[in-house]
């Protein structure tokens, strides 16, 4: 047993379902170790580490077995030429799936592509997937998107799956009750060599949000509320459990959103115990088993779920009561406050946190008693691995229904992926956009992180619903980000300036 | 055969350079437009571009334009908490180490962060928050001397003070025993690999 466990509710024996076998004899020392934890339950991350274990290392380490490799064009290229130069092949080629999102523009995507730069990385990845015979969803397949939202949108992604990606945000994928690990590109290459990460276990944290949430009030909401009660290092070291009544009421992409920003809570992964809502989303799509084979994969999905008597080392409880339409106001993801607040005045921070606080007044160019109502903006945002899904821009279309974008700001509305966007069209919501002077683009990761020709320009202020608000992450070096919801972004952009979404949803449509 | 050989990392020494600041992020150490490249080559001198110049490209009022903090050789970095939180970039530590930063003592550091680092045998260890804040002060008003990070002894020394310093088990076995680049040691488990990758989706 490890330090401190909490234990909310004694539950009753454990189940202590297997994950993952449905083959094999597992050796008995596995064997062993799992029934010593079986006594006190298991929690997720406990299950799908003890079944990918490959081996303890000297370091005490755990050689843990990596399902599903996802690879983009930014972290791989220098993972693939150190394989090379060792004169290693990748080793679970089936294993690994690749795409291009980050540097992809959204605009148009003729070949070749006018920033030569992004030309150069998109012909890189190209060819490492063909010498390595690795899928390859490139714009022509009609599967191309942000890597984080075509694993799950394909079911590549599924319940008790370790998975990795050269890329912080991989955390998403534990939407789905995966562990998902984002990582560098050292690790890109064993992971390509190898299939494997050496690791140590992180500790768990359960996070509860009980109650309901009020209309208006989003997953983005939910997640950044998190974020601002715990801190941007309160997850260090930490694996998020997701739960309590507002989780198991939300969708999958819900999840997502949530899970998507752990890591801007300093957690390792953050996760959801898959449930019936996991079930019918995967059910289907297409790399998901058919028939028969689903519904035997659907019991060993829902298996993976935490015991009633597994144990958590860390217990947070939050309501949903709590939580308004939230806006980040500063330069991390923590500096966030509900819509109808004024910016924080430094005192109420702990001393140690007033340095980053007064950095960010400057900054951002706050001067004492500013609300964050009413702040202007220039650029409206709408997509991003956090939020970029379909129903992520069905909520934006409600609000943009509502009026039009205002005089001297930029709006774009940039699809998750190329799925996304098809349906998203085929029900009419790009027209929504168009009509309400939003710029509908191509699939991309685009401005979360400006690595394409959509940036930010000089202070310019951006409201976004992506997921860093860090000083110049909007291509920029002096530009500064809002994060909020979708939906919140879109009012942002029918009013020019930061706006309760509540009240624009309480309005006629235009 | 590794792709870069067996090195223990048991000691690092070189000049100290403080970068003070709580939640540094890895987009403020490399923005993202410099990263659009296939090779990590040029970015030691970009690390940090924003803070240390402004959009005229004039030097700005940062320790890594001050001469006094910059020394032929390997340097070692003094930070606060949360050191790389946000991007999973590893162009964070490669722009750190071409520009000559080999270790870094701090409060804490973000995970990716860390990880990263070890895997490129860049040790990342943790000090209290008044020890580092010691370290800084020592090296900010005399910057001109080794500091020595012995990570066998779990200890960092400056001008003759000694503190003590601390980093997870795993990480110091994988730099001590050299093992930090861990390609050659997952891939000798293949046969046990295979037969893991039989039974787990």
């Amino acid at each position: 047993m490890r330090a401190s466990p909490r234990r909310p509710g004694a539950g009753a024996a454990a189940a202590g379902t297997f994950v993952g076998a449905s083959s094999g004899s597992p050796n008995c020392e596995a064997g062993v170790r799992r029934l010593a934890h079986d006594i006190m339950g298991k929690t997720l991350l406990d299950k799908i580490w003890d079944a990918h274990s490959v081996r303890e290392l000297p370091s005490g380490q755990t050689q843990l077995f990596i399902g599903l490799h996802l690879v983009h064009e930014v972290t791989s290229p220098q993972a693939f030429a150190m394989l090379r130069e060792a004169g290693l092949p990748v080793a679970f080629p089936e294993r690994t799936i690749a795409t291009v999102d980050h540097i992809i523009p959204t605009d148009s995507q003729t070949r070749p592509l006018r920033d030569t730069q992004a030309e150069v990385m998109m012909s890189a990845i190209e060819r490492n997937c063909r010498e390595h015979k690795i899928q390859f969803f490139g714009p022509d397949t009609g599967h191309q998107g942000i890597v984080h939202v075509i694993g799950p949108e394909m079911a590549l992604t599924r319940p008790g799956m370790t998975i990795a990606c050269g890329d912080s945000h991989t955390s998403t994928h534990g939407a789905f009750g995966a562990a998902a690990f984002g990582i560098g590109t050292s690790q890109v290459r064993d992971v390509l060599a190898s299939q494997c990460l050496a690791l140590e276990r992180p500790r768990t944290r359960r996070i509860e949000v009980t109650g309901r949430r009020q209309g208006g009030v989003y997953a983005k909401d939910v997640v950044l509320h998190i974020i601002r009660r715990l801190g941007v290092k309160g997850g260090v070291g930490y694996a998020y459990e997701y739960a309590g009544p507002v989780l198991d009421a939300m969708s999958m992409e819900e999840r997502m959103t949530v899970c998507n920003l752990s890591i801007e809570g300093g957690a390792r992964l953050g996760y959801v115990n898959p449930d019936r809502t996991t079930v019918e989303y995967l059910r289907g799509r297409r790399f998901a088993p058919a028939g028969e084979a689903f519904e035997a994969a659907a019991q060993a999905w829902l298996g993976t779920a935490s015991d009633a008597d597994a144990e958590w080392h860390d217990l947070v409880c939050l309501d949903a009561a709590d939580i308004a339409p939230t806006v980040t106001w500063g330069i991390n993801p923590g500096q966030a406050i509900g819509v109808d607040e004024a910016i924080p005045s430094a005192e109420a921070f702990p001393e140690d946190e007033r340095a980053v606080v007064e950095d960010a007044y400057g900054y951002m160019g706050w001067s004492r008693g500013d609300r964050i109502a009413g702040t202007r903006i220039d650029v409206a945002f709408i997509g991003s691995c956090t939020n970029g899904r379909l129903s992520d821009l069905r909520e934006a279309a409600r609000v943009a229904q509502k009026g039009r974008v205002a005089k001297g700001v930029k709006a774009l509305v940039v699809p998750g992926s190329q799925e996304v966007a098809r349906a998203a069209e085929a029900e009419g919501l790009d027209e929504i956009f168009r009509q309400a002077g939003f710029e509908w683009r191509l699939a991309g990761c685009s401005m979360c992180l400006a690595m394409n020709p959509d940036k930010l320009e000089g202070r310019q202020v951006g409201a976004s619903s992506s997921n860093r608000n860090f000083k110049g992450r909007q291509g920029s070096p002096s530009g500064r980000t809002l994060l909020m919801s979708p939906a919140m972004v879109a009012a942002a952009a029918i009013e020019g300036a930061v706006t309760d979404v509540r009240s624009v949803l309480a309005r006629e449509e235009r | 055969m590794s792709t870069r050989g067996l090195v223990r990392i048991e000691r690092v020494s070189g000049r100290p350079i403080p970068l003070r600041g709580n939640d540094v992020d890895t987009d403020r150490i490399i923005p993202a437009r410099f990263m659009t490249a296939i090779t990590f080559d040029g970015l030691g001198e970009l690390a940090f571009h924003d803070v240390r110049f402004d959009a005229e490209g004039h030097a700005q009022p940062h320790p890594m334009n001050e001469a006094r903090y910059r020394a032929k050789g390997p340097q070692i970095a003094l930070v606060n908490k949360n050191f790389g939180c946000g991007s999973s970039r590893e162009h964070a530590p490669q722009a750190l180490y071409r520009w000559g930063i080999h270790a870094l003592v701090g409060e804490s550091f973000a995970d990716i962060f860390f990880g990263n680092c070890v895997a490129m045998g860049i040790p990342c260890v943790t000090a209290s928050s008044s020890d580092v804040a010691r370290l800084m002060q020592l090296v900010e008003e005399d910057p001109g001397h080794e500091l020595v990070l012995d990570v066998a002894a779990r200890s960092a020394s400056y001008r003759g003070e000694t503190v003590p310093v601390a980093l997870p088990d795993g990480a110091a076995h994988q730099l001590l025993a050299g093992t930090w680049d861990a390609t050659q040691l997952l891939i000798e488990a293949m046969p046990r690999i295979r037969e893991v990758a039989c039974r787990v989706p």
